[in-house]
């Protein structure tokens, strides 16, 4: 056994919540198809309670499943991409941008915040695929770059939950540069020797495993998440053959020594805060 | 035997008259000086409008040119010395970087960059200027070097991006770059970096962080090539031409943006036309640049690299 807390009462999930599940409200795993209650699913940090699979969920999840009651400030919770490039593709990148506000209720690919984790102060900054696959722009590297000098004013631990395709192309050389900007803000948080843990989700790829990603003290992932610095369909195309099996899963991903542990997310909230009070 | 791009194809028509000439003159005896001066004046006039006038795609086209000064092509050009150092000290040493000492006008300095090879075989043996992790940790590690004994750091990108392979992931291809952007931000001696020919991505900004970062004029650098740009918003690789007038990934656009520092010109009809002429402009912007920078001292250096780098985007709130 890789992690175990002593404890007489062991890790609760509060039963008195699971009672609350609205009837007639189900969740089907997409792997096991199995059905449970959401409610049920929830609690279990939306992970299947039959199989383990991790659904894939947003920063309004994460902070519910970390921060104590879901209470929390958010930092910077109006910022919006500007378009410094005047940028058109197929589509303007100012439209791109105002429909995917409008679908998802997000501002941009990253949401950060403060708060109290098992008592313990903590920031987060947590990305979100749903914003134009979890891109990076200038948005993304200016609030993580915040959140940092947040959790460096206040010596608290900062923690980055990383779910990204990589860059926002739409923003070119600014999108790069963010790269720069979040590992110059973290080369900062190092000196300060305030904890910095990373923790990488599926997918993880391009240029934010290749800056902040993969810089913590502690990297960390889900179970099975793909994490890459560039994605399957390149390396395929590179080497002209299919990839093995679980090449570049968060289990290859530690095999290889990059990774110091992988955390269920059911028992990330009280294994991050063992490991953030071990070091106090 | 000199490689002409489609649009330097009217200069090279003319360069072919223009020995067609002189050769004809050889065998009659025939006074043709006339002649060959206003040849050559016209390939001059000619190469200044079309070097004038370049679209984005063509300043790509030139990046790549195949008769381009390549890393150790300046090293050469420049330095009275270069001791060439190797390996990452853990795994190989890869050929895709390279660096080493070097002796520039007097001073020691610690040169590395990416190599492209110039045939067939070469560039397999530099994997086409596309460093793997080991790359990037040994710039690393002869970066870390330079600052233990306190010679400035100089950096020269060459890359269409670090290497998408199999090994390169299983030996942390992404770690490798992210540990130096973090790690070059406190460096405590000089660091110029300077874009000679493709600066593509991550593996362009891996030996990128510098107290000055410049763009020789007929280069680019963005976050993706306008071919692979191309192929993911417009789907497909035709649109490469509207993807690099979209992406601003010229010198000029990049330090308008204030993204990179400077532009260094290139002489007249590009870097790969005057390797010398090039060599000699770069050398006396490194020494100028060396002059400033070591005016400062490390903390101010460091400081206002991290500034310069946290100052870049642009955002609404
Ligand atoms: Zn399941």
């Amino acid at each position: 056994m890789s992690w175990f807390i002593r404890k007489d009462k062991g890790i609760q999930t509060p039963t008195e919540m699971k009672r609350e599940a609205p009837d007639g409200l189900w969740y089907q795993c997409p792997n096991c198809k199995k059905v449970m209650h959401t409610r049920e699913h929830k609690l279990n940090a939306y992970t299947c309670v039959h199989c383990n699979y991790h659904e894939k969920i947003g920063s309004d999840a994460y902070f519910a499943v970390l921060f104590d009651n879901n209470t929390f400030t958010e930092l910077d919770p109006d910022m919006i991409s500007g378009d410094p490039l005047t940028f058109r593709d197929t589509k303007a990148y100012t439209d791109r941008i105002k429909t995917t506000i409008a679908k998802t209720g997000l501002k941009d690919a990253v949401r950060t915040g403060y708060g109290k984790m098992n008592d313990l102060d903590i920031t987060i900054a947590c990305m979100d695929f749903g914003f134009i696959g979890g891109s990076m722009g200038s948005v993304v590297g200016e609030k993580i770059a915040r959140a940092i000098d947040h959790s460096l004013k206040h010596k608290q631990p900062f923690l980055m939950i990383s779910r990204s395709g990589g860059a926002r192309m739409m923003e070119a050389g600014f999108s790069l540069m963010q790269m720069a900007k979040t590992s110059a803000k973290l080369a900062l948080l190092a000196q300060a020797k305030v904890p910095y843990v990373s923790l990488l989700t599926d997918p993880t790829t391009g240029g934010v495993t290749a800056s902040f990603a993969m810089l913590g003290d502690f990297n960390i992932a889900e179970p099975e998440a793909l994490i890459g610095f560039a994605g399957p369909r390149v390396i395929r195309e590179t080497i002209g053959k299919d990839l093995p099996k679980g090449f570049q899963s968060a289990e290859f991903v530690l095999d290889h020594g990059f990774l110091d542990f992988i955390v269920d997310r059911k028992d990330l909230k009280d294994k991050l805060t063992s490991l953030l009070k071990m070091l106090q | 035997m000199r490689t002409y791009l489609d649009f330097e194809k009217p200069i090279a028509d003319l360069e072919a008259r223009l020995t067609e000439t002189k050769k004809l003159a050889q065998h009659s005896g025939v006074d043709v000086s006339d002649a060959v001066d206003v040849l050559e004046q016209s390939i001059d006039k000619l190469r200044r409008e079309i070097f004038e006038n370049l679209t984005r795609w063509q300043r790509v086209q030139l990046s790549r040119h195949p008769d381009r000064p390549y890393t150790l092509d300046y090293i050469s050009l420049m330095c009275d010395q270069f001791i060439e150092l190797h390996g990452d000290r853990t795994v190989r040493d890869d050929p895709a970087m390279v660096g080493g000492f070097c002796d520039i006008d007097g001073q020691t300095v610690m040169i590395i960059g990416q190599q492209k090879g110039r045939n067939t075989k070469q560039r397999q043996h530099r994997n086409f200027g596309m460093p793997n992790p080991e790359g990037y940790r040994k710039a690393l590690r002869l970066m870390q070097m330079a600052e233990k004994f306190r010679k400035p750091i100089i950096t020269f990108i060459d890359t269409p991006g670090a290497f998408p392979g199999l090994e390169a992931e299983e030996r942390g291809q992404g770690e490798a770059i992210a540990r130096n952007l973090r790690d070059m931000m406190t460096l405590k001696v000089p660091v110029i970096c300077i874009v000679i020919g493709e600066g593509a991505s991550g593996g362009a900004l891996g030996i990128g962080i510098g107290d000055r970062v410049m763009m020789l004029e007929n280069t680019w650098y963005s976050v993706i090539s306008p071919e692979n740009c191309s192929t993911i918003l417009w789907r497909s690789w035709d649109y490469k031409e509207q993807a690099a007038e979209a992406m601003k990934l010229t010198a000029r656009d990049m330090k308008d943006a204030g993204l990179v520092d400077g532009i260094i010109e290139e002489p007249v009809g590009g870097a790969h036309n005057d390797h010398q002429g090039m060599a000699q402009i770069l050398k006396s912007v490194i020494l100028a640049t060396l002059d400033e920078l070591n005016a400062l001292s490390p903390q101010e250096r460091i400081n206002q690299r991290i500034d310069k780098f946290c100052s870049m985007g642009v955002v609404l709130e």
